[in-house]
C-alpha cells in the first residue's frame, strides 16, 4: 500500500517471532556476499585513504598509516568540486522531478482509461536502457556541439552568440544528468500514482479545495513515497556522477564533479589516498543528506 | 452547543430535466425532482440504476448531458465541485489517510478560510461522539467509526444540502441500525437537507420522510415509506420494497367501488381507486402479511378473496413470523407470512390449504408483472455486493 508509508509503525502488531538455526542458515550466502563485497572493500578503502607517501618509493606507493591530513588537504583542494557535485545533483534531481512528475501523472492517471496508451508511454520511458548509457550521451555531445545543426542553426538565427559552446558548460552537464536519470525518476513516481486512489481527489473538490489546492494537499502527499524513491534514485547517482561531467562527454574543465576527481586521482596521478578520502566524503555526505531529507519528508518506512 | 452551531437551514434542491449519457449507455433518462429544504430524501433503487449518478451530478463530480441543477433557487449546474454548497458523504469514506482525523475534518473549513476551524471540527467530532480519537489516522479506526468521521467532515460544513453515498453499505447489520438511527437524529438535530442514496429498501424506509425508487435512469414512484409500501404502483417497487404476491389476468367485472379479474380461473378483486389501470389485462397484487391461512374453505364474503385449494411446498421458521409458500392450481406460488403469535392455523408441508385477503388490502398495478423473477428474494439485509459474492461462491461450490 502506498499508505502504509504514513502508517505510524506503533499501531503495528508485533509479528510472532521465531529463532531458527535454519533461517540463519538460509542468510548465511547473504551475509557471506556482504562481508566479501561490501564491508571488506569498505574497510579497505577506509584504510586507503588513511595512508601516507612512501617516503623513498616511487609515485603512487602508499603506506599503511593513520594520516588524517589526507582528509583536509582533499578538501581544501577540492572543496569547489565537492559543492559543484551536490550543486549539479540537486538541481538536475529538480528539473528531472518537474518533468517526470507530469509525465507519470499522465501515464499513471489520465491514461488509466486506454491501458494500450499507459502500456506505450511506459515503454517509451524505459526504452533508452535498451541503449548504453554511455552512447547515449556520447550521442547527445554530437547533438549539442559546436558544428551540430541545433548549435549553428541558434548561431544564424543569432540566438546564441558565434563563439558560444554548450558543450563543457554546466548547462550541459546539469542536462545530461537531467536526461539520464528521468526514467529513474519517472517509474517509481508512476508506481504511486498509478495506485493513487482518485476517490481522495474527489473529496478534496467536494470540501471547497480548488483543483490546484487538491494538488498540493492531497495529490502531492498521497504521491510522497514515490516523490522520495524518485528523487533518491536520481540524487545518489548524480552527485557521483563521473560520466556526463566528463571531458569526454558533456563536460568541460570548470565542471568537473567528486567522481571525476576521483577518477583522476585514482588512474592518472595514482593518488590513491586522496581518491579515497573523497570516496569517503562523498559517501558520508550522501548518507548524512538522505537521512535529513527522509526524516524530514515522514516516509521512513522506505529505508 | 451544537444546536446552535448548526441551526442554518439546509437549502431545497431542484433537478430540471437531467439526462446523463456516458459513452455507450444512458445512466438518467430524464430526471425532474424538487427536494425541500430540510428534509430526508432517499434515493432507493437496485446498482446500476443512476441513484449514484443523479448524486455525483449533484455534487459536481460529473456534468449533466443535458438539464439544469438548482440549490436553493440558485442554478449552479455550470459551477465545479468546490463552488458548491454542497458536501458528500461518500461511499468509500475517502478519508484523507495522511492527516488526523481532526485534520480531515477541518480541511473544508480550512479551505474556506474559516476562523477557529480546529475548535469547529472538534465540536463536530463531539456530536459524533469520536472527540477522544480525533488524533489518530483514519485507518486506526474501525468502519463504524470512520463512517461516523466522515460524517462529522460533511457536516462541519453546514453545507445547504448533504449527500449521502450508501454510507452505511459497509458496516454490519447491528452497526448499520444503529448508525441508521444516529444519521437520522443528526439530520433532525442540524436541519439540513439530506440526500441519501441507497439500495437497502429498509434504510430508506426507517430514514428517510420521503423515498423515491429508481429503476433503469428514471424514477418509478416517489412518496412516504408508508405510502409506497401500502400502494405500489409499478411491479418493480411492489417487489423492490418488500415483497408482493402478483397476480395477472383480464378484468372480468367492474363495480363503481371494485373490479374483479380473473387470474388464472379465480375470481379476485380490487378496490378501483387503489388500482391504476381498470381495464383490459392487468396485475394486482398483495403484500404477503396481509394474506392469511385457513386449514379449510372459508365462507365466500364479498369482502375477501381467496384461492384455493393449495399446497403448501416450502415452510421457513424465522422466529417472528413463518413464511409459507403456497401453490396454488392456475396461479402459481403464493407467499404468506403468519405472525408467531400463537393464534391461527399452523400447516405443515404438504397440507391443502386456503389463502384469503381483504379486498382492502389488494393493489392495482399500472404495468405487468414481469413472468419469472416474481418471488426474487430481496429482503436480504446484506449488501449487493455481498449477495453478488456469496451467489458466485454458490455457483463456484455447484460446478
Amino acid at each position: 500500500m502506498a499508505f502504509a508509508a504514513f502508517a505510524t509503525t506503533e499501531a503495528q502488531p508485533q509479528a510472532p517471532r521465531r529463532r531458527s538455526r535454519i533461517a540463519l542458515f538460509l542468510l548465511l550466502p547473504g551475509i557471506a556476499y556482504l562481508i566479501l563485497f561490501f564491508l571488506a572493500p569498505l574497510v579497505s578503502l577506509l584504510l586507503t585513504s588513511l595512508q601516507q607517501p612512501n617516503e623513498f618509493g616511487d609515485i603512487g606507493v602508499y603506506d599503511y598509516g593513520f594520516n588524517w591530513q589526507n582528509y583536509v588537504d582533499v578538501v581544501s583542494v577540492y572543496w569547489e568540486h565537492i559543492v559543484r557535485s551536490f550543486g549539479y545533483a540537486l538541481v538536475a534531481t529538480v528539473l528531472a522531478l518537474a518533468f517526470s512528475y507530469p509525465l507519470a501523472y499522465f501515464i499513471g492517471v489520465t491514461a488509466r482509461r486506454w491501458p494500450l496508451l499507459q502500456g506505450l508511454m511506459l515503454v517509451l520511458v524505459i526504452a533508452p536502457f535498451f541503449i548504453s548509457f554511455l552512447l547515449r550521451t556520447l550521442a547527445w555531445k554530437q547533438i549539442l556541439s559546436d558544428e551540430s545543426f541545433i548549435i549553428t542553426s541558434l548561431k544564424a538565427l543569432s540566438l546564441l552568440a558565434p563563439d558560444a559552446h554548450f558543450t563543457g558548460t554546466p548547462f550541459a552537464v546539469i542536462f545530461g544528468l537531467t536526461y539520464n536519470f528521468i526514467p529513474f525518476m519517472t517509474l517509481p513516481l508512476y508506481t504511486t500514482l498509478e495506485r493513487l486512489d482518485l476517490r481522495y481527489l474527489e473529496a478534496g473538490s467536494d470540501l471547497y479545495a480548488s483543483p490546484f489546492t487538491v494538488f498540493r494537499k492531497v495529490t502531492v502527499p498521497l504521491s510522497m513515497p514515490g516523490i522520495v524513491a524518485g528523487t533518491l534514485l536520481t540524487f545518489i547517482p548524480a552527485a557521483g556522477d563521473y560520466i556526463n561531467a566528463s571531458r569526454d562527454f558533456l563536460g568541460g574543465p570548470d565542471t568537473q564533479m567528486m567522481g571525476n576527481v576521483i577518477e583522476a586521482n585514482f588512474l592518472v596521478t595514482l593518488n590513491y589516498p586522496a581518491a579515497a578520502a573523497l570516496s569517503i566524503i562523498l559517501m558520508a555526505a550522501i548518507l548524512v543528506i538522505v537521512g535529513v531529507y527522509v526524516k524530514r519528508s515522514g516516509t521512513e518506512d522506505l529505508l | 452547543m451544537a444546536v446552535r452551531e448548526f441551526a442554518e437551514r439546509g437549502a431545497d434542491l431542484q433537478l430540471v430535466g437531467i439526462q446523463k449519457r456516458f459513452p455507450g449507455f444512458t445512466a438518467i433518462e430524464s430526471l425532474d425532482l424538487t427536494i425541500p429544504a430540510g428534509s430526508f430524501f432517499a434515493l432507493l433503487g437496485p446498482s446500476g440504476c443512476g441513484k449514484t449518478t443523479t448524486l455525483r451530478l449533484v455534487a459536481g463530480l460529473e456534468e449533466p448531458t443535458e438539464g439544469r441543477i438548482l440549490i436553493g433557487g440558485a442554478d449552479v449546474t455550470a459551477t465545479k465541485a468546490h463552488q458548491r454548497p454542497v458536501n458528500t458523504v461518500f461511499q468509500s469514506y475517502a478519508l484523507f489517510p495522511h492527516m488526523t482525523v481532526i485534520e480531515n475534518v477541518a480541511f473544508g473549513l480550512r479551505r474556506r478560510r474559516i476562523g477557529d476551524a480546529t475548535s469547529r471540527a472538534h465540536e463536530a467530532l463531539k456530536l459524533v461522539e469520536l472527540d477522544h480519537l480525533a488524533q489518530r489516522r483514519p485507518q486506526q479506526l474501525s468502519g463504524g467509526q470512520q463512517q461516523r468521521v466522515a460524517l462529522a467532515r460533511a457536516i462541519v460544513n453546514r453545507p445547504a444540502l448533504l449527500l449521502l453515498d450508501e454510507p452505511l453499505g459497509a458496516l454490519d447489520l447491528k452497526l448499520r441500525r444503529q448508525m441508521q438511527l444516529e444519521l437520522k437524529g443528526i439530520q433532525e438535530e442540524v436541519g439540513l437537507t439530506f440526500l441519501h442514496v441507497t439500495h437497502d429498501q429498509e434504510e430508506a424506509m426507517t430514514m428517510a420522510d420521503t423515498v423515491a425508487v429508481m429503476n433503469r435512469g428514471a424514477i418509478e414512484q416517489m412518496g412516504a415509506p408508508a405510502e409506497l409500501y401500502d400502494l405500489p404502483r409499478t411491479a418493480f417497487v411492489a417487489n423492490f420494497l418488500g415483497q408482493s404476491n402478483l397476480l395477472t389476468g383480464e378484468v372480468v367485472g367492474t363495480t363503481p367501488t371494485s373490479i374483479a379479474i380473473d387470474a388464472g380461473g379465480h375470481r379476485v378483486v380490487v378496490p378501483v381507486d387503489r388500482a391504476q389501470v381498470h381495464r383490459g389485462r392487468i396485475t394486482v397484487g398483495v403484500r404477503p402479511e396481509k394474506v392469511s391461512l385457513h386449514r379449510e374453505a372459508p365462507a365466500e364474503a364479498s369482502d375477501r378473496n381467496v384461492l384455493g385449494p393449495g399446497r403448501v411446498i416450502d415452510v421457513s421458521f424465522s422466529g417472528v413470523s413463518t413464511q409459507y409458500l403456497v401453490e396454488v392450481a392456475g396461479i402459481g406460488t403464493l407467499l404468506v407470512f403468519a405472525q408467531n403469535i400463537g393464534i391461527g392455523p399452523v400447516a405443515a408441508l404438504g397440507d391443502e390449504v386456503w389463502i384469503g385477503w381483504s379486498v382492502e388490502h389488494g393493489f392495482g398495478l399500472a404495468d405487468l408483472a414481469p413472468d419469472e423473477g416474481r418471488f426474487a428474494a430481496d429482503d436480504s439485509t446484506s449488501s449487493l455486493a455481498v449477495q453478488a459474492r456469496e451467489e458466485l461462491v454458490a455457483e463456484l461450490g455447484e460446478s
